[in-house]
């Protein structure tokens, strides 16, 4: 019970991130129907910068509070990002809009081989690390322990969620993005600038990113440049599984992949231990009396879960657990 | 350079001096190449893999259309098959005959198994899922030495059989009428042998029943479905013979090498063959050789000028010519797409594709 309830709690955090991520999937889906593959490499240049910078900070002995020095490589990271995602917007799949799907989904991928070396250049190979800048006071619930950055990381992304949700349904800019996602042709009728608001859905797109960046970067207290593709994949399939294009979808998804993903790896090894199915155990009797177990999968395939999700989504409900449309030209 | 093929098919006379001067040509290229380097050989020998690849690649994305990006996993599965059946890791020392149609059929299933759930669904979902693929196909390799040692996880397999045939080996060096046959210039004449056979396949299959099916899925789903096109079966077959394209080359790779491990088999190594493919023209069987053969060769240029003359300018190396490398390719993929969507040398109907933008 104690695993579980630590596996939840590890799962949430995980999850958050992975719906934040999501979340700057599904809202280019939404709108221009393309799977923005360079997502996961802005995540990851939001995280080198944050940890650079936070670096940086905590060696000069500025003497800020530390709350501030995190806050401080956000407010670095963010920006940045929302450069790269305007410029990746404009550069590399406006001049694309009308062409066959293959060519921005090729163009995307130059991108983040792009970004991912261009990070190599900056940072070179090794993983930066994050610094002790503050305590990291764990809690202790019903015999889980929950420490206080996954607690940030769970009300941070609650909070962005919130306030994403406000924009796209309480806001002029709102109802132009919706508008847009509906019909390119008609909302520029309507007086909608269609270049400016999908170059927007980008910005804030990859402003989450950096955000999802940072939370990771100081979660597991490091970031490498390589750090990008698996999350990016693991965010899309936490997109496909809640809907693609259905804001409410990617957060449900993000969250439902990571409990799905820490409690994989937590029962996984348990689970396909050999040992503990008598009429196999019988079978592997001299392995068992030696080694106590025979495990066939160790917790060590934890990033194949999100990948099955994807399949299995994919086979039985395409269009996602929240989502209504989904396209079947190629 | 297309021109000048166009001319040539009208003088017949012509076009074969051409081709018994470029025969001769390959002929002699390894002993060319040798005395600059056996390296070069090597270097030589894994191109024409890479070719092969691209070619198997170009049945998926070039004919009938879809991306697939984690191509490199068949070819793990090949590799792989042909260095567990061949080598003393379980004691098993199956003749290569015998071998390859397994990898290659292997390869085949897991092309199915994986494009099954996803071909129905839009080219994008099938990108990510094979992205997946690939990358799952890796973990597992790296981590299956446990609790049965079946891959021998991140160390990988050593020791793999070279080709023989009775008491030829491949790997062998021998002297024959004065000249010295090394190991990979054996390699290379059966790869060329072999490359040719792939090269007549190709170009059999675009001018088939089956590549036509593929080319009009490729154009227009809906109207291939509307001429009586069974579009699953017909992307599912693009899809399998593709994968079982890369079985073979991979087993090839496996015993050219003598040793592969998961780290042969990453992400980086299925962009690479994408853009070969995208480089020289998706869908040109011409287009797809020249753009294999420009990004095999470019980076070992790269590898022996770039750190001299990063050395003689700045006195020190700034960046890593791996680094260029990639550098390269992500801008040639989006150059490409941008300025010249149908690639160095493209295929006619694709061209047309890609310039009517509605």
């Amino acid at each position: 019970m104690e695993i579980f309830l630590q596996q939840m709690i590890n799962g949430l955090t995980l999850g958050s991130v992975y719906a934040i991520v999501a979340l700057g999937y599904t809202m280019v889906y939404g709108i221009i129907q393309l799977i923005n593959f360079a997502h996961g490499e802005v995540v990851m240049i939001g995280a080198m910068i944050a940890l650079s910078v936070i670096s940086a900070l905590a060696g000069a002995h500025t003497g800020l509070a530390p709350v501030l020095i995190v806050l401080a490589g956000a407010a670095c990271a963010i920006p940045v990002c929302m450069g790269v995602g305007y410029a990746m917007e404009r550069v590399a799949y406006r001049p694309l809009r009308g062409a066959p799907r293959l060519a921005p989904l090729i163009t995307a991928i130059g991108i983040s081989i792009i970004l991912q070396n261009v990070a190599l250049m900056i940072w070179s190979r090794a993983p930066i690390s994050f610094p002790q800048v503050m305590a990291n006071p764990v809690f202790e619930v019903g015999g889980a322990h929950i420490s206080a950055v996954q607690i940030a990381i769970i009300l941070t992304s609650i909070a962005m969620m919130g306030g994403l949700t406000v924009l796209v349904y309480r806001t002029r800019l709102g109802i132009a993005m919706r508008a847009t996602s509906e019909n390119h042709q008609i909302a520029g009728l309507m007086g909608i600038n269609v270049n400016k608001v999908i170059a927007f859905t980008f910005i804030v797109g990859a402003g989450l990113g950096a955000v999802a960046g940072v939370m990771v970067g100081t979660y597991y207290g490091v970031a490498h440049y390589t750090m990008g593709a698996l999350l990016g994949m693991k965010a899309f399939a936490a997109a496909v599984l809640g809907g693609i294009g259905n804001l409410a979808g990617a957060m449900l998804g993000g969250i439902l992949l990571g409990v799905v993903e820490a409690l994989g790896a937590g029962y996984i090894g348990e689970l396909t231990d050999l040992c503990r199915y008598p009429w196999l155990a019988d079978m592997l009797a001299e392995n068992c009396a030696q080694n106590q177990h025979f495990i066939l999968f160790g917790s060590n395939y934890q990033d194949v879960f999100a990948f099955f999700v994807l399949i299995a989504v994919l086979v039985f409900r395409p269009s996602g657990l929240l989502g209504e449309r989904v396209g079947d030209r190629a | 350079m297309i021109e000048a093929l166009a001319q040539m098919r009208r003088h017949p006379a012509a076009l074969w001096v051409a081709v018994v001067l470029v025969a001769a040509a390959l002929l002699v290229l390894p002993f060319v190449l040798a005395s600059v380097g056996t390296a070069w050989v090597r270097i030589t020998n894994l191109a024409i893999l890479f070719i092969f690849l691209s070619l198997g690649l170009n049945i998926v994305v070039g004919f009938a259309g879809l991306l697939d990006l984690g191509y490199i996993a068949f070819y793990a599965v090949g590799a792989y098959t042909y260095a567990l059946l061949a080598s003393p890791h379980f004691g098993l020392h199956l003749p290569f005959w015998i071998i390859l149609p397994i990898g290659a059929a292997l390869a085949c299933l897991f092309g199915v198994l994986l494009g099954a759930p996803t071909l129905k669904l839009r080219g994008d979902y099938l990108a990510i899922v094979t992205l997946g693929f690939g990358e799952i196909v890796r973990i597992f390799l790296n981590n299956l030495s446990q609790p049965v040692n079946l891959t021998n996880g991140p160390q990988g397999v050593t020791l793999i059989d070279p080709f023989t045939i009775g008491h030829f080996s491949f790997a062998r060096g021998e002297t024959f009428l004065g000249l010295t046959f090394s190991g990979p210039i054996k390699y290379y004449y059966l790869l060329m042998l072999v490359l040719l056979a792939v090269i007549v396949i190709n170009v059999r299959l675009e001018d088939s029943r089956i590549g036509r099916a593929w080319i009009a899925i490729r154009e227009d789903e809906v109207a291939a479905q509307a001429m009586g096109i069974n579009t699953r079966n017909i992307k599912l077959l693009a899809f399998a013979m593709g994968a079982s394209f890369g079985g073979i080359a991979g087993g090839m790779f496996s015993a050219m090498q003598g040793f592969i491990s998961p780290e042969s088999f990453v992400l980086v190594e299925s962009i690479m063959v994408v853009s070969m493919v995208v480089l020289g023209g998706m869908g040109n069987i011409g287009g797809v050789v020249i753009g294999a053969l420009l990004l095999s060769f470019v980076p070992e240029v790269l590898r022996y000028t770039v750190e001299p003359v990063q050395r003689a300018v700045f006195g020190r190396m700034l960046i890593e010519p791996e680094v260029i490398r990639m550098l390269l390719f992500g801008l040639a993929l989006v150059l490409m797409m941008l300025y010249r969507p149908a690639g160095i040398w493209p295929s006619k109907t694709r061209k047309r594709e890609f310039a009517e933008q509605d």
